[in-house]
């Protein structure tokens, strides 16, 4: 049961890995990113219980910190332009096809 | 069984980004995909039971990579320019390379072997004397906070220092000049 459950968020890691190579637009990489962290932290989870660590658990609670913190770093970066200013023009952001 | 499956899914995985980030030229994609790529090296490290290297790849790579490399574009283009050399020699070198570390690897221990040199050097005595010696019941951080003291004393000067640099090229002088304007 655990083991179908790691290859079925393995299949949506293979998606969003999909979904960020492809693009097209910026928030696509970024939703993929983000998605991918997610499903980073459930992996992990269910390893420790599958290997029956359960300290490996924080590592999950990490990750899902970090990768909250991240997206709101890249989402002010493509608001702004810049990590620290807000007067600095916003970069256009949708057009991205190559 | 079900380890090998997972090792050889990352590994896919790992191989398809790496190859995409070689190949597209909006760098702002890049940064995203280093960041999954970091993730799914963690994931690789927990598999191999490297807990304590998952935990710093996870907090450095996907957090303060991504960041840094974001503060970086702000400051620079967010595309590359096209390469002017052809790739092929650098990449007979990289295949040289990479082929003579994959016949050294033939020379080392198997995987896991309890006789390798790691294993039977200073490696026991850490194991059984460290919570007498220095009383802390965690293994690495006795050997890192003690045995190894000024070792790591050193490594924390210099990833000060760079954190210095950072700050002083990212955001004292733009602190500076607001003060300046407001006054």
């Amino acid at each position: 049961m655990l083991i179908a459950a790691l290859l079925a968020v393995m299949v949506t890691m293979g998606l969003a890995i999909v979904r960020a190579v492809l693009g097209p637009s910026v928030y696509d990489r970024i939703l993929a990113a983000n998605v991918f962290g997610t499903k980073t932290v459930l992996i992990i989870a269910m390893l420790a219980f599958l290997f029956g660590r359960m300290d490996v658990l924080d590592i999950a609670i990490t990750y899902a910190l970090i990768n909250f913190i991240s997206v709101i770093a890249v989402l002010r970066f493509i608001e702004y332009g810049d990590m620290a200013a807000a007067e600095v023009e916003p970069l256009e952001a949708t057009d991205e096809r190559h | 069984m079900i380890e090998f499956i997972l090792d050889l899914i990352i590994l896919v995985f790992l191989l398809v980004v790496a190859v995409t980030v070689i190949r597209l030229r909006d760098l702002f994609a890049v940064v995203m995909l280093f960041g999954i790529y970091s993730f799914l090296s963690a994931t690789f490290f927990v598999l191999l039971d490297a807990v304590d290297v998952a935990f710093t790849e996870a907090a450095v790579g996907a957090g303060v990579a991504t960041m840094l490399m974001l503060a970086t574009l702000a400051l620079t283009e967010r595309r590359e320019k096209r390469p002017t050399h052809t790739p092929l020699i650098p990449l007979m070198v990289v295949l040289a390379t990479g082929a003579l570390l994959v016949y050294g690897t033939t020379d080392m221990p198997a995987f896991g072997s309890a006789a390798a040199p790691v294993h039977t050097h200073v490696a026991p005595h850490y194991l059984y004397e460290s919570p007498k010696e220095i009383g802390i019941p965690n293994v690495v951080t006795a050997v890192l906070a003690s045995y190894r003291g000024f070792d790591t004393l050193g490594e924390v000067v210099v990833v000060f220092t760079a954190g210095v640099g950072v700050l002083t090229l990212l955001g004292f002088s733009r602190r500076e000049r607001d003060e300046s304007e407001n006054s």
